[in-house]
């Protein structure tokens, strides 16, 4: 990308990128009220990485966000996910059972949601990490995207 | 004469647009040789598919399609189209009636299976009768968020849901293992400051 002839996309994109990442932000916590999740809000935020490094090439994607980070995120956040049903059985509960979670009487909601938030904050990291593990390792079987590829 | 008056008329003819779109992008998808076209027409093929989601009420679904099918798999479909030739070959001498016989059989058997479906929105169709129902009156005082499709995804199928992460890890897991090599040696080889000299001249060869 020593060429300046994509000066528009790289404005526009460079505009749109923290907008998209925020977008997803919103629908991941605001899952609860509107239509979105984590699975959602994950492919959003992949979506905005991948922008990133398809405008400014992988290297500099790679750089910023590193392949090992990725796959860490991915096992973290199915890890999360076990994890809540783990916790849950050690609270005395069935797994994946957020009544347990914080042992609250018959009727509390802090444990449903608390549960909810955990578990869409793990499909969140489990499918970003996932998606630009994949893209990652499409795209860095060629070292840069060439004029004549668009 | 038809049946269909005000409302209805106009998300019936709504409908038959955007279906009709649908069958034009596919016709012109599969009469395309240039792989950029084809991938930006699936990509398009995925957005007017995710209109017609919420013209049926399906936001979530429409949410997801638009996401995963317009925004990700285009995406990837760009980045593994970098990694082969931009056409696709045209086949010599290939028979098309079996295809197209095929193509028919598979038609004729799902408009057939559509005999059988439950009309959009009846009240008495088993998803509207069984456990959706329940779900929508227990989650109120059981869960109290006020979007359902959380409740059921998050907490009552919350066994489905972490065997879907799985399966999305486990895919991602899949393909780094055996893609995995090249991003492995051009991280590395970004690491020591300079990019392969051997991939920048196999990309030369492949050129001619």
């Amino acid at each position: 990308m020593n060429s300046d002839h994509h000066v528009i996309l790289r404005v526009v994109s460079k505009a749109l990128i923290p907008v998209i990442a925020l977008f997803g932000f919103y629908v991941q916590f605001h899952g609860d009220f509107g239509p979105g999740g984590g699975f959602q809000a994950g492919v959003i935020m992949a979506v905005a990485i991948i922008l990133y490094s398809l405008i400014f090439g992988i290297a500099a994607a790679m750089r910023a966000i590193t392949p090992g980070f990725v796959r860490g995120l991915a096992a973290l956040g199915f890890l999360l996910f076990a994890g809540v049903g783990v916790w849950a059985l050690i609270q005395g509960g069935d797994y994946l059972d957020y009544d347990a979670l914080l042992g609250e009487e018959p009727g509390g909601h802090h444990g449903q949601h608390l549960g909810i938030m955990l578990v869409e904050l793990g499909v969140l990291f489990a499918v970003s990490g996932s998606l630009v593990s994949i893209f990652y390792a499409f795209a860095g079987r060629v070292s840069e995207i060439r004029d004549e590829d668009w | 004469m038809t049946g269909f008056e005000g409302m209805d008329l106009a998300v019936a003819m709504l409908n038959i647009t955007l279906l009709a779109i649908l069958f034009i992008t596919a016709i012109a998808i599969a009469r395309l040789r240039s792989l950029f076209a084809i991938v930006m027409l699936s990509g398009l093929y995925s957005l007017v598919s995710a209109t017609w989601f919420v013209a049926l009420d399906a936001v979530d679904v429409a949410f997801t399609e638009a996401s995963v099918g317009a925004g990700f798999s285009t995406a990837l479909y760009l980045g593994a189209m970098v990694l082969t030739s931009r056409s696709a070959k045209i086949e010599q001498g290939a028979s098309k009636i079996i295809p197209l016989l095929v193509v028919i059989a598979t038609g004729a058997v799902l408009i057939y299976a559509t005999i059988d479906l439950p009309s959009f929105g009846d009240a008495m169709s088993a998803a509207n009768t069984g456990v959706g129902i329940d779900y929508v009156s227990r989650t109120p005082s059981e869960i109290a968020v006020p979007n359902i499709v959380t409740a059921v995804l998050a907490s009552y199928r919350g066994f489905d849901t972490l065997g879907e992460t799985g399966v999305v890890f486990t895919a991602g897991l899949a393909v780094v293992l055996l893609l995995g090599f090249g991003e492995r040696s051009l991280s590395s080889s970004l690491r020591r400051g300079r990019r392969s000299s051997a991939d920048q001249s196999r990309q030369g060869g492949d050129d001619e």
